[in-house]
């Protein structure tokens, strides 16, 4: 337990003993696990979170081409977002969630849940296919970013020295580029072969914060006594790094990774925005706004539901991260407040003020502490 | 120290080049810049892709002609970017002055923005650290994380769609707020006031029933007097916020119990409320421009803190402090009055025509008027771009100053403050506020180096002539000059407010040393 974050008034022993007695037998695992479960935000995040994911693949179907070959499989909507179905009068939403009994049109989808634009293609769909495309480049920018900054950050900081030096201006010289100019320049030139290809390229940029990150967390790791006694019993630098410094580091990894995915939408969405990400004929949901930003005084809906759905998603990739910090944050725990440390302690010199709050399970912790190097602050999407 | 900047920046120079060299070629790589002649069906198209060619460089490949854009053509005998030129666009035009153009539109938009942004973060967090785990606070962390989730792009419409045009269509005819909006106005503002405020449940419902009443009296009072069609706040107005500011900032500061910071803030807002007249409609009209106003405003708190040292007894530094303050405020609020005095007329005039708030743009064209009109009407165009940027960098300052606060507030010296009998005001403005100001400062050093670069989207969504879109036009066109004129300012401020943080934390806290 952190010394710094020790509650006030000499109660460091008593709380500690309360806090090891709730963990105890549990494996590091279970106990994140177990708090990650107690932040409720992060778990409804997470089962919003999945909803879309299931209802935007299984919708409209999966359909990506990668450098020849095809995935293809069927949806159960009756439209495609390729489909032109007859333009309805007014084009308007027929999805309606007020049961006929409080007077409304009953709880139904309808031929257009989402509505039509101009000329009649189904919205549902449409917007179907952009939340795939956007959680797929999500995806799989997260896991190239990952990746990359995960080794370089940890080869710098083991190695340390020159090779240091080296992979830390080249970081330099990549954070330097705004994430937007970098995307904008890249989507210029390979926007046109696809999500896929365009996840990839933002992926090849975005790993620089995580890569400082991972770093700091590996200098300090490497100077502890497991890593002097794993190299005393002859352990490989590589397994050093892999199996014994880089899983202590997990918590940090994990959470900007998530950081980091939502960023990667919001940047996909305003690329696509600005028309240097997804092209025409596929579609993406920052595409649908920048196309239908002018009718949203005839037709408010084209412009509501992409909107929704990026938001949606952003706030539960946050969510879910802040539920992660939480969780993995070995200093969580209570702090009094001014409030509570007034309180006159009747009974004793015990600490039942705060660790009743323990007992019952309504933990608090400190919230969204840090810098978040994944959230590049100078981002205006 | 002289060595360390000196070693930074030196490494910064080459960091910047080899980000340089790629972007540079990046964007020359990205397409064909010949494409839109190719297309033309212009009988002389093989001599205008012939000059294009010679005048843009075309025939030497990238890697090479990153070297004549650094250091210069000797062919043609022009200088490069190391001597201060950037050449020239596809369309022949000269980048160093569509740069100075572009440069200073977008510091007109990102500044209140950032300044905004950072004010009202600052105080947000600091609100929601100290009543940590209130329903105040997780509200507050609720919107946080909804505004980090936003797309810029998407807020911007809606701003245009509700803020715009729907303020419009209210001010069309007969601006009256509805009942069920004051209501609606009136339940919020007393929730906030009774959530920000601590006490017993009795108190806090006394904090909710005069901040309601209070919200309540006001709105009704500017339906009456038709406020929306003639705003202003005439000299009650400024009086109670000069009142208000002197009371505010005493207590904030120095604790009402010192009588004689007390009375020099209300003598200074005194000053302010007798000058009121003679400014409004005597000095204000001979003020004709923009320096004038930012020497007056700089007067007032010498002024200000002027009547600070004379009235401040022993202890003059907090006195001046508060007396500057106020001067500041009181003063603010004069200005605004005169700002709003002229709304009337630019509202009603020929090129307004009762349609004020600006979707597009970043001013009138020929708009004619005295300085206060034409700074009635950078308003109205600024509005919406700055919302949309403040909603989202707004989420980062609360974060950050709500984070900082509640670690410095866990420290040992903080039980020692407090132990000792200082009262908590003491505290938390002198030890806890001053040192979670620590970290923030380097945040907001490194933002300041962000902010050029960073409203691509807003300035293309609202129409503004700066920064993004000279790097849009450029990327295009497939043309690497705007676009490196661009990314050097961008980068080349990144890095020296880089540096400039890591100075700044190093002053600040002694802990950290340099080397």
């Amino acid at each position: 337990m952190s010394k710094s974050t020790a509650p006030v008034g000499g109660v460091t022993d008593a709380e500690n003993n309360i806090a090891n007695k709730e963990v105890e037998g549990l494996s590091q695992g279970q106990i994140v696990r177990r708090r990650f479960f107690r932040h409720k935000g992060a778990v409804i995040s997470m089962v919003t979170l999945a909803f879309i994911v299931v209802l935007a693949f299984s919708a409209v179907g999966f359909d990506f081409s990668l450098f020849g070959i095809q995935i293809k499989t069927p949806g159960w909507w009756q439209w495609s977002w390729t489909d032109i179905p007859p333009a309805q009068e007014g084009g308007a939403p027929t999805l309606s969630l007020v049961p006929e009994w409080l007077g409304g049109a009953g709880v139904t989808l309808g031929a257009h849940p989402f509505g039509q634009d101009e000329i009649g293609r189904d919205i549902f769909a449409v917007v179907m296919r952009g939340t795939q495309q956007s959680i797929v480049i999500m995806v799989i920018v997260g896991l190239i970013a990952t990746t990359i900054g995960t080794i370089m950050g940890a080869v710098s900081g083991y190695y340390r020295g020159w090779v240091d030096s080296v992979l830390m201006r080249f970081t330099d010289i990549i954070i330097t580029i705004p994430l937007i100019v970098i995307g904008a320049v890249l989507g210029v030139a390979f926007g046109r072969l696809g999500a896929f290809v365009l996840a990839i390229i933002i992926g090849l940029f975005t790993w620089t914060g995580l890569a400082r990150l991972v770093r700091a967390e590996v200098l300090s790791l490497r100077e502890r006594e497991f890593v002097d006694a794993a190299r005393v019993a002859g352990a490989s630098d590589r397994r050093i790094i892999f199996k014994h410094i880089l899983p202590n580091a997990i918590g940090v990894i994990i959470v900007n990774t998530t950081l980091l995915m939502a960023a990667a939408i919001l940047l996909e969405t305003a690329l696509s925005f600005l028309g240097y990400g997804v092209q025409a004929p596929d579609t993406s949901l920052g595409k649908i706004i920048s196309e239908n930003q002018s009718a949203f005084a005839t037709r408010p809906w084209l412009f509501w539901w992409p909107g929704v759905f990026i938001i949606a998603i952003a706030l539960c990739i946050n969510f879910i991260g802040d539920g992660l910090r939480d969780a993995f944050d070995p200093r969580q725990k209570r702090m009094p407040s001014a409030r509570a440390l007034a309180k006159p302690k009747t009974d004793g010199p015990s600490t039942v003020g705060f660790a009743s709050d323990v007992h019952d399970g309504k933990q608090q912790r400190p919230r969204g502490g840090g810098y978040d190097a994944a959230r590049d602050p100078k981002r205006d999407s | 120290m002289a060595a360390f900047v000196i070693r930074r920046l030196i490494a910064s120079v080459f960091v910047l080049l080899a980000a340089t060299f790629l972007v540079y070629n990046l964007v020359a790589l990205s397409g064909d810049p010949l494409e839109d002649l190719r297309a033309s069906n212009a009988p002389n198209k093989e001599q205008l892709i012939e000059s294009r060619i010679k005048m843009l460089r075309l025939d030497v490949i990238p890697p090479l002609r990153y070297f004549l854009w650094l250091f210069g053509d000797p062919a043609a005998g022009t200088p490069g970017v190391l001597g201060g030129n950037f050449g020239v666009t596809v369309q022949g035009r000269d980048v160093n002055a569509l740069l100075e153009q572009a440069l200073g539109s977008t510091l007109q938009l990102v500044t209140i923005a950032t300044v905004v942004a950072i004010i009202l973060g600052l105080t947000v967090g600091i609100t929601t650290a100290l009543r940590q785990y209130s329903g105040y606070d997780y509200t507050v962390t609720f919107i946080s994380f909804l505004f980090f989730s936003l797309p810029v792009f998407w807020v911007a419409v809606l701003l245009k769609q509700f803020v715009a045009i729907g303020f419009n269509d209210f001010l069309e005819d007969d601006p009256q707020l509805p009942a069920w909006l004051i209501a609606g106005l009136a339940l919020a503002g007393g929730l906030l006031w009774a959530s920000i405020i601590p006490g017993t449940l009795r108190r806090k419902a006394i904090t909710f029933a005069i901040a309601a009443g209070a919200t309540t009296t006001m709105l009704v009072i500017m339906n009456l007097i038709d406020w929306f069609t003639y705003p202003g706040l005439s000299i009650v107005g400024v009086a109670i916020i000069g009142i208000g500011a002197a009371i505010g900032f005493t207590a904030l500061i120095t604790g009402l119990k010192n009588r004689r910071t007390l009375y020099a803030a209300l003598t200074v807002a005194g000053v302010g409320i007798a000058l009121y007249f003679p400014f409004q409609y005597g000095i204000s009209y001979s003020i004709t421009e923009w320096w004038m106003l930012v020497a007056l405003a700089v007067a007032t708190v010498l002024v200000s803190m002027g009547i600070g040292w004379f009235m401040g007894g022993v202890d003059k530094g907090p006195v001046m402090r508060v007396a500057a303050f106020t001067g500041f405020f009181t003063a603010g609020a004069i200005a605004l009055d005169r700002f709003m005095m002229v709304w009337d007329d630019y509202a009603s005039s020929g090129r307004i025509r009762g349609r004020p708030i600006a979707t597009i743009g970043s001013s009138t064209p020929n708009l004619e008027g005295s300085l206060w009109v034409q700074g009635v009407d950078i308003y109205t165009h600024l509005l919406l771009p700055t919302m949309a940027l403040i909603l989202i960098s707004f989420a980062t300052y609360t974060r950050y100053s709500r984070a900082s606060l509640l670690e410095v507030m866990n420290q040992d010296y903080i039980r020692t403050a407090r132990a000792k009998g200082l009262p908590e005001r003491t505290v938390i403005v002198r030890h806890a506020f001053r040192n979670a100001l620590i970290p923030i400062a380097t945040i907001v050093a490194f933002d300041i180096g962000g902010i050029v670069g960073g409203a691509v989207i807003t300035e293309t969504v609202f129409g503004w002539t700066g920064m993004g879109r000279l790097f849009q036009d450029g990327l295009n066109a497939v043309d690497p000059n705007p676009v490196m004129a661009f990314f050097v300012v961008v980068g080349g401020l990144a890095i020296v407010f880089n540096l400039i943080a890591d100075l700044v934390y190093a002053s600040l806290d002694p802990r950290i040393r340099v080397s």
